[in-house]
């Protein structure tokens, strides 16, 4: 690949639970046209994709920005939701403050944030109640 | 084991996606929570589900799963059926319970995949 940059932008609409991934299928997709190793696509999907849930379950949506350099895929997760008191506690597995209708569809299991970390290869949470939360990850395109 | 494989040993309705019938699947995973599903990788993957709600869908499509059997009868309705038909996700559905479904197909040979413990896949 050359050094070009490529950044592409997504909003994540908060209201409708059934349209969660969207922006993760069409990041997906954008990364596979550009021939982009299955395995670093797969990492990069799954951690979007667990992000917009969060997003849409917690936060009322958000953003996702992606950066394609020649040496990684960035990407920035933001919302203005209620933000994150004990960011620790929310990293641990199987913590989860997710309601019984959220785990009803599939998902509250507190793998969340978790997998986010275990499918990138740089992690960054910063978040302030009342504020927001910010993810920054990183995967790397040369191990 | 191909997904005609499956649809034939559990006795399945095949809802999209026939044209994928001969297409070879390695591992299996069954779940009815999405975010087990994601820690799960393996290529070439069946997810078998009681759950029938489009995240089902998304989440197959991010770890390239390509066949979801929904399992005690259960079938998704037409929006979900066209989403997988879209991803190419080929969509069965068994009269048989969950344990059942994992039993018959372990026994056909199928076998789970390993949970990634670091760095994903």
């Amino acid at each position: 690949m050359s050094a070009s940059v490529l950044q592409l932008h997504y909003d994540v609409p908060g209201d409708d639970f059934t349209r969660a991934g969207e922006a993760s299928s069409a990041i997906k997709n954008k990364l596979k046209q550009m021939g982009i190793a299955p395995d670093v696509i797969r990492n990069v999907a799954i951690a979007t994709y667990e992000g917009e849930i969060n997003m849409v379950i917690h936060a009322n949506g958000g953003t996702i920005d992606v950066t394609i350099d020649a040496d990684a895929i960035s990407l920035v997760l933001k919302d203005t939701g209620a933000g994150i008191p004990d960011v620790e506690l929310a990293m641990r597995e199987g913590y989860t403050t997710a309601k019984e209708e959220i785990r009803a569809l599939g998902f509250g299991a507190g793998m969340g944030l978790p997998n986010m970390k275990k499918y990138t290869d740089e992690f960054e949470l910063k978040s302030e109640v009342g504020q927001g939360t910010e993810v920054n990850m990183k995967v790397y395109l040369k191990k | 084991m191909t997904i005609g494989d499956i649809a034939k040993l559990l006795e399945c309705e095949v809802l999209c996606c026939e044209d994928r019938l001969l297409s070879e699947v390695h591992t299996a995973c069954g779940s009815d929570m999405m975010s087990d599903v994601l820690a799960f990788v393996k290529d070439q993957a069946v997810l078998l589900t009681g759950l029938l709600n489009p995240q089902v869908v998304r989440t197959a499509e991010m770890m390239d799963i390509i066949c979801i059997v929904f399992v005690r009868g259960k079938k998704p309705d037409d929006s979900v059926v066209k989403l997988a038909a879209e991803k190419n996700i080929a969509i069965l559905s068994t009269s048989s319970r969950m344990f059942e479904a994992c039993g018959i197909l372990y026994e056909g040979g199928l076998r789970g995949g390993a949970c990634a413990k670091t760095g994903g896949a």
